[in-house]
């Protein structure tokens, strides 16, 4: 277990959650690839704050940026509700209204 | 040299990567999200292999605890269960897959040059006590920030989510045919 390797598991983790997010249609499943995201880049915090620098400031931006996470996820799903409720279908395209 | 620890880490490797992929690629979102908590528990067993306990911890509570739990209600309350092969389409395929491992190339490239130095001791501790230190004293600002950021965020969602009442008028918003 070395840093590389830890960089490139965040990598990967990034990768996939650009490819749901750029590939899905359903807003929920959009979420679910901007968590992916926010998991790789905490992966790396951890990584570099626990091999590169000697200070624990990469954990502590880790637990904020969960924070961060778990507020836009209720948020996420209050605008979901409201969206279904509305035009009965959450896939982001239809979600159009502003459009002139 | 391949001690337990270092099996344990392609284990753990193996099931997020893993996990991830089939987040990215599964048709039916239910079982996409299944697959998302596999995920969320393997970046909790790496935090525990970079001694990060608190960390550890506190994914399993708030990602697979909570945010899963949205996630999977936000499936249940906004789908037509009945139609979910239907329920989460994809498109741009094959340009996002090429974007995506490009981008992976391009980042695993640079993830295995020799630019980051790691420090020569590499030391297992607990860290709880001094997130805490740290939070109460050098980060207390951006804690009293994300304290108000969640309450905003909870009036928010309990605003926005809120049964409509019939006899308080809403802004009008145009109904899509």
């Amino acid at each position: 277990m070395t840093l590389d390797k830890l960089l490139v598991i965040g990598a990967a983790l990034f990768c996939c959650g650009l490819y749901t997010i750029l590939t899905r249609r359903n807003a929920v499943a959009v979420l679910m690839g901007v968590e992916l995201v926010l998991n790789a880049a905490n992966i790396n915090f951890v990584a570099f704050s626990h091999y590169v620098s000697r200070m624990i400031g990469g954990q502590i931006f880790a637990v904020f940026v969960i924070v961060l996470a778990a507020a836009e996820a209720a948020v996420a799903l209050a605008i979901f509700l409201r969206m279904f409720a509305t035009t009965g279908t959450v896939e982001v395209d239809m979600a159009d209204h502003l459009k002139g | 040299m391949t001690g337990p620890a270092d099996v344990i880490f392609y284990v753990l490797a193996a099931v997020t990567v893993g996990s991830a992929i089939l987040v990215a690629t599964l048709p039916n979102i239910i079982y996409a999200a299944v697959a998302l908590l596999f995920t969320f528990g393997g970046v909790a067993g790496l935090y525990v292999l970079l001694s990060a306990d608190f960390l550890a911890a506190t994914q399993v509570l708030v990602y697979v605890g909570g945010i899963l739990v949205l996630i999977m209600f936000a499936v249940f309350l906004s789908n037509r269960i009945s139609s979910v092969k239907l329920s989460n389409p994809v498109h741009f395929r094959l340009p996002a897959a090429a974007l995506c491992l490009t981008l992976f190339g391009v980042l695993a490239y640079m993830a295995v040059s020799p630019a980051f130095v790691p420090k020569q001791e590499i030391t297992y501790q607990p860290t709880t006590a001094r997130i805490g230190e740290l939070l109460m004293t050098r980060y207390l600002l951006p804690f009293e920030v994300a304290s108000v950021l969640l309450l905003a965020a909870l009036i928010g969602a309990a605003l926005l989510s809120r049964p409509d009442r019939p006899d308080i008028p809403r802004p009008d918003m145009e109904e899509p045919k």
